[in-house]
């Protein structure tokens, strides 16, 4: 029989085994010095903070658009109903009012198959938000890679010396962005399509023309619950164990998980509860539809998110908490 | 897997004229170029050394050190030299390592510097009665240094063995003893022994064209069987260990590896 004497030696004993890596998640740096934010810099794996250290939590960006949000689903454009008209009271909106520690503009409008709107009025959108947020600033193209290269050259020197995040840079125009952003003293997003060797290759074609590895993050493109976030998940833990376990200079960057695009096309997030009476009420489910998937991101090793629903943001907040 | 560079050898004309001259020069250029091409740690090998060795190790260490963020195999048989060498290594740029030590009690005074000093060392498995006939007497020359090691304070994961690798054109049939031997090497010890060789010795006395060749060849099969270390020319043998890393999953692919 072992005394309470022994239990309390053999207790005192038990170290729990502690990994350590030998590599590090670059840390960067966005936005002003008094309101900017910093995302990465750990040398553990997610969370792992009783392993090393954990500098800096994941950072949440909220996302707003250069044109109202007619293409979003019914339960994300409510809670910005009232602002949405316009990019400017949208974005101090989320500033002010949900206390939003980034946001990311995404210049939908530009897009050719929608308001096609010229590079020179994403400029203007871009300067009338930036002199209106003290915050960081995320500035998104419209996901056409032809289009996007013009547009974001004009909203890179629009916010000139702002010390944003440009992007997405991918394999068919990464040169005119990646050089617009350094041009202009951003960071840049790499963004390859679910494909791990193809993600650092990116990143090493944008580092050979002279963009520095640690002003870049990655983006390894992301999915929804449901919907292939498996592959997403997979992808970046990959990527985290090859910059910590690989000391891989080359995947070290900060991971992007841009969540609330990919979460807001699902029908999940759209089919009301008079449909399909089984899945419960729409609005709970479409916010934790949100919720979930950044969540499995940031425990995959996404440092950035960008996300919609106020709601599902906050949720997301107070994982971090309890894990951090 | 580590490439410690070769080139800042006494053997090279241009190399021990420079180490004369004591002329910085010659020998800060071959390291720089060997750390970009993918050393790890650069090798200083200053032969028997025994006149001034001291003084000549020193200089080499810290000329190397200035222009290069690696650590130095501090690599001669006089003792007092590799002293000498460790008291002004800057450890700051990575640990020591010494070449060498063996099972020949000559050569224990090494083990007392590895651990007065906290330098890594490299265990050569020969001992007073020649060369090692086989893998198996190799394996049991490693279980004597190994058990010397712990003897004298210092750990075994400092402890990198050498298998000796001998000229093909000579002993053609050690070449697949060294192999075997760096494999039983491994097993010696949880977690596993770091193991090194002289990789260029295999070519020692072929033509010209045919050394690289053989070098990169030996070594593949070397790295397969978990080699840690080379004592090797990086420009010969980057190539080669970039993609043996690639192929055995030990670096990411990605269609420019070869250029990282």
């Amino acid at each position: 029989m072992l005394n309470a004497m022994t239990l309390r030696r053999i207790k005192m004993a038990f170290v729990p085994p502690k990994e350590s890596y030998p590599g590090k998640v670059y840390a960067v740096q966005i936005g002003s010095e008094q309101k900017g934010v910093t995302v990465g810099g750990e040398n553990v794996l997610p969370f792992h903070a009783f392993e090393g250290i954990t500098p800096n939590r994941p950072v949440i960006a909220y996302e707003i658009q250069d044109v109202p949000p007619n293409d979003w689903p019914e339960e994300v454009q409510k809670p910005y109903k009232d602002v949405s008209n316009d990019p400017v009271s949208w974005a101090k909106f989320c500033q002010d009012t949900l206390k939003a520690g980034a946001i990311a503009l995404r210049l939908m409008g530009t897009h050719p198959d929608r308001e096609n709107r010229s590079p020179e009025d994403a400029a203007k959108t871009v300067k009338d938000v930036l002199a209106s947020i003290e915050v960081p600033l995320i500035i998104l193209g419209s996901n056409h890679a032809e289009k996007d290269a013009s547009v974001l050259v004009s909203a890179a020197e629009a916010a000139k010396d702002r010390n944003c995040i440009i992007g997405k840079a991918q394999e068919a125009n990464y040169k005119t962005i990646a050089a617009a952003a350094m041009a202009n003293n951003h960071k840049l997003i790499a963004m390859s399509e679910l494909d791990i060797n193809l993600s650092k290759q990116l990143n090493i074609l944008i580092t050979q023309m002279g963009f520095e590895k640690e002003r870049i993050i990655t983006d390894p493109m992301c999915s929804a619950l449901g919907y292939g976030l498996e592959y997403t998940y997979s992808v970046m833990e990959r990527i985290r164990l090859a910059a910590l376990t690989q000391n891989d200079a080359t995947m070290q960057q900060p991971i992007l998980g841009d969540v609330g695009m990919y979460v807001w096309k699902v029908k999940e997030t759209q089919a009301s509860e008079v449909d399909v009476p089984q899945w419960g009420g729409l609005e709970d489910r479409s916010i934790a539809w949100e919720a979930a998937t950044a969540t499995a991101l940031i425990i995959a090793g996404a440092e950035l998110l960008i996300m919609r629903h106020p709601a599902a943001a906050v949720a997301v907040e107070k994982v971090i908490e309890e894990l951090i | 897997m580590l490439i410690i560079g070769e080139k800042l050898s006494i053997i090279a004309k241009k190399v021990r004229e420079a180490m004369i001259k004591r002329d910085k020069i010659p020998v800060q250029e071959i390291a720089t170029s060997q750390w970009k091409a993918g050393a790890g740690m650069i090798d200083a090998n200053i032969g028997p050394a025994e006149d001034g060795g001291e003084d000549l190790m020193q200089w080499m260490v810290t000329t190397i050190q200035e222009v290069v963020p690696l650590p130095v195999c501090l690599d001669t048989t006089n003792y007092k030299a590799i002293e000498a060498g460790l008291q002004v290594h800057n450890n700051e740029k990575g640990r020591p390592l010494i070449n060498s030590t063996s099972n020949d009690p000559e050569r224990f005074g090494m083990l007392e510097l590895a651990a007065k000093y906290s330098s890594q060392i490299i265990g050569l498995t020969v001992g007073k009665g020649g060369l090692p006939a086989d893998a198996e007497e190799r394996a049991s020359l490693a279980a004597e240094i190994m058990a010397r090691a712990a003897e004298y304070g210092v750990p075994l994961e400092d402890v990198y063995l050498d298998p000796l690798v001998l000229q093909i054109a000579t002993s053609q049939d050690h070449a697949l003893k060294v192999i075997k031997a760096v494999r039983m090497f491994q097993e010696l010890n949880d977690p596993p022994m770091k193991t090194v060789v002289g990789l260029s010795n295999i070519s020692n006395g072929c033509p010209k064209p045919l050394r690289p060749v053989l070098n990169n060849y030996f070594l593949s099969l070397l790295m397969y069987e978990g080699l840690t270390s080379a004592i090797a020319d990086p420009h010969e043998v980057a190539p080669t260990v970039k993609t043996i890393d690639v192929i055995l999953g030990k670096t990411l692919y990605a269609h420019s590896y070869l250029e990282m």
